[in-house]
């Protein structure tokens, strides 16, 4: 079996996953994809049916605390002090329109 | 190699010199990304004047660089982090500071943690500890070849697939991935959050038993902590032993067979009983790891945007600023596992790939509950080949990832599972074997392991 990744499909989830690609990179992730989904679509021969997914291994359940404030290690200043810019006690960002 | 009973009866500051020392001795292996040498020499001031006192007072260990510590950066060896200065220390690294131990320096690693060669670093591969023309085994490599240099007694790691054990093995020295739930990850770097655990390098199973005794525990900060459970056990008496067949075919090199076999020898001889057993589902589990590992990566690194910290592109819109500051801060085997990731979770293909692996998980742990029904204890090698060459698999990622077909089951189980040195092939690489044991059983596996050092 082959997974057949075309370059628009490689486009498509660089768009999903916030990813701006160069041509090399969008070029070898095709190859590379491809390898990798053709590898574990192995998993399609399995019968499942009948068969509850896993998510978590803890069996652990709804483990509850207090609504209540915690005291937390970082303040804010530090925290703001981690952005790449600030101003005025904000994180700035170039502009969205 | 170093024990931490070589550094309990000694100054801390003298230990602290030592182990720096060391560690530039040894920079041509790049198994460190820093040294965080002023503040360790203030916490050693602190545990000689008695102001911090402990069961691992004095003794210098090293942090793999995603684990959020003080004195240095936090890199998890990516460029989006290669400036990053933690605004707060990891659980871990708090527990272990508790008991007077001390961070001198964090260890090299596959950004984030992908990878299984530490060749996926931002900054350079470190070198094998047996063969620089060697991988250290990653993606805790940095923190396994400091430990096997003698740099340090312990290092701690993540292991997310076998992160630990394969570096282990192909270092010789013992590797922990406890059961899931075991330390609490608050502060560390997250990968894929159903499978990340915390664990440790050391080079005796004694040593190793009591840095995991240290760092487990519940904690409120991370709510899949299990509740405590972590005790030191006595070495065990007569074990019922599985030898996994399926891990000991012709495929698997015929040095790490012989090792392995020659470790399964030396528990006969000590009483044990030993059977063969088989599993259906292993072959499918490293499929399995290779979709929700990257499903749960995509959404783990969705956080790294390039707005609140690390890199951030320079451009002149939001959106540019995402996707430039992702493709500038990301390595390329990043970008392949997000990418995978988003495509398995995508509309369409939700139900075929990454529900269907969910199910086989299900299966194989089924397998593995039937057998922990009559054993005690499954054993097999860690990883198919000893240390690779480097490049030899950085071309072809579905080679890469062939690497870790013997540890990603655990992994995706849940199980506790421990890397021991079983001696070397003949051209001298080291092999690990693992034991692989039921949840909670931990420190049986670790006694079950010290029983034996020095007979294999």
């Amino acid at each position: 079996m082959t997974t057949a990744i075309s370059r628009d499909d490689v486009l498509h989830l660089a768009q999903l996953s916030n990813l701006q690609l160069s041509d090399d990179e969008i070029t070898a992730l095709q190859t590379d994809l491809g390898n990798i989904l053709d590898y574990v679509a192995q998993l399609s021969e399995l019968d499942t049916s009948g068969v509850e997914p896993t998510y978590q291994v803890t069996d652990l359940e709804n483990v509850w605390r207090q609504d209540e404030i915690q005291p937390v290690d970082a303040g804010r200043e530090q925290l703001l002090a981690l952005a790449p810019q600030q101003q005025d006690h904000q994180i700035k960002v170039p502009k969205v329109l | 190699m170093t024990v931490i009973s070589d550094f309990t009866n000694s100054s801390a500051v003298d230990n602290v010199k030592k182990a720096i020392a060391a560690a530039k001795e040894n920079e041509s292996f790049h198994a460190l990304l820093s040294l965080s040498e002023e503040r360790a020499l203030e916490r050693a001031a602190l545990v000689d004047k008695g102001e911090v006192t402990g069961r691992l007072a004095g003794v210098p260990f090293v942090a793999k660089d995603n684990f959020m510590t003080f004195g240095g950066t936090t890199t998890a060896a990516s460029h989006f982090l290669e400036q990053f200065e933690a605004p707060l220390q990891a659980t871990a690294i708090e527990r272990l500071e508790a008991e007077g131990a001390i961070c001198i320096g964090k260890t090299n690693l596959d950004a984030f943690a992908h990878g299984g060669s530490t060749e996926n670093s931002a900054f350079g591969p470190t070198l094998n500890s047996a063969d620089p023309t060697r991988v250290a085994g990653g993606s805790s490599g940095g923190s396994a070849v400091a430990t096997a240099l003698g740099v340090v007694p312990f290092a701690i790691g993540t292991d997310t697939g076998g992160s630990i054990r394969q570096p282990a093995s192909f270092n010789g020295v013992v590797g922990v991935k406890p059961t899931y739930g075991t330390v609490s990850r608050y502060g560390v770097v997250a990968m894929a959050s159903s499978t990340d655990t915390i664990g440790c390098f050391a080079t005796t199973a004694h040593d190793a038993e009591l840095v995991m005794d240290i760092m487990a525990g519940r904690d409120d900060r991370d709510m899949t902590t299990l509740p405590d459970f972590f005790a030191p056990a006595e070495a065990p008496a007569v074990q019922k032993v599985g030898v996994i067949k399926e891990f000991m075919t012709d495929d698997v090199d015929a040095g790490v067979r012989r090792q392995v076999t020659t470790y399964i020898e030396s528990l006969k001889a000590a009483g044990h009983t030993v059977e063969e057993v088989s599993m259906s589902m292993l072959k499918y589990a490293l499929a399995m790891y290779y979709i929700i590992v990257p499903a749960e990566i995509s959404s783990n690194l969705s956080r790294y945007d390039g707005v609140r910290y690390g890199k951030r592109a320079e451009v002149n819109n939001l959106s540019d600023l995402y996707g430039k500051s992702r493709d500038e801060g990301f390595m390329p085997e990043n970008k392949r596992r997000i990418m995978i990731g988003s495509y398995v979770l995508s509309s369409g293909y939700f139900d075929a790939y990454y529900l269907q692996a969910q199910k086989a998980r299900t299966l194989l742990i089924n397998e593995f509950n039937e057998l922990f029904k009559t054993y005690d204890v499954l054993v097999g090698p860690v990883a198919p080949t000893p240390a690779f060459k480097l490049g030899e698999n950085t071309a072809d990622p579905v080679k890469m990832y062939l690497a870790d077909i013997m540890t990603v089951p655990a992994s995706l189980a849940g199980l506790p599972a421990i890397s021991v040195p079983a001696g070397t092939t003949d051209e001298g690489l080291p092999v690990g074997v693992q034991l692989i044991g039921q949840r909670r059983d931990d420190a049986k596996l670790l006694a079950l392991a010290a029983s034996l050092e020095g007979a294999a």
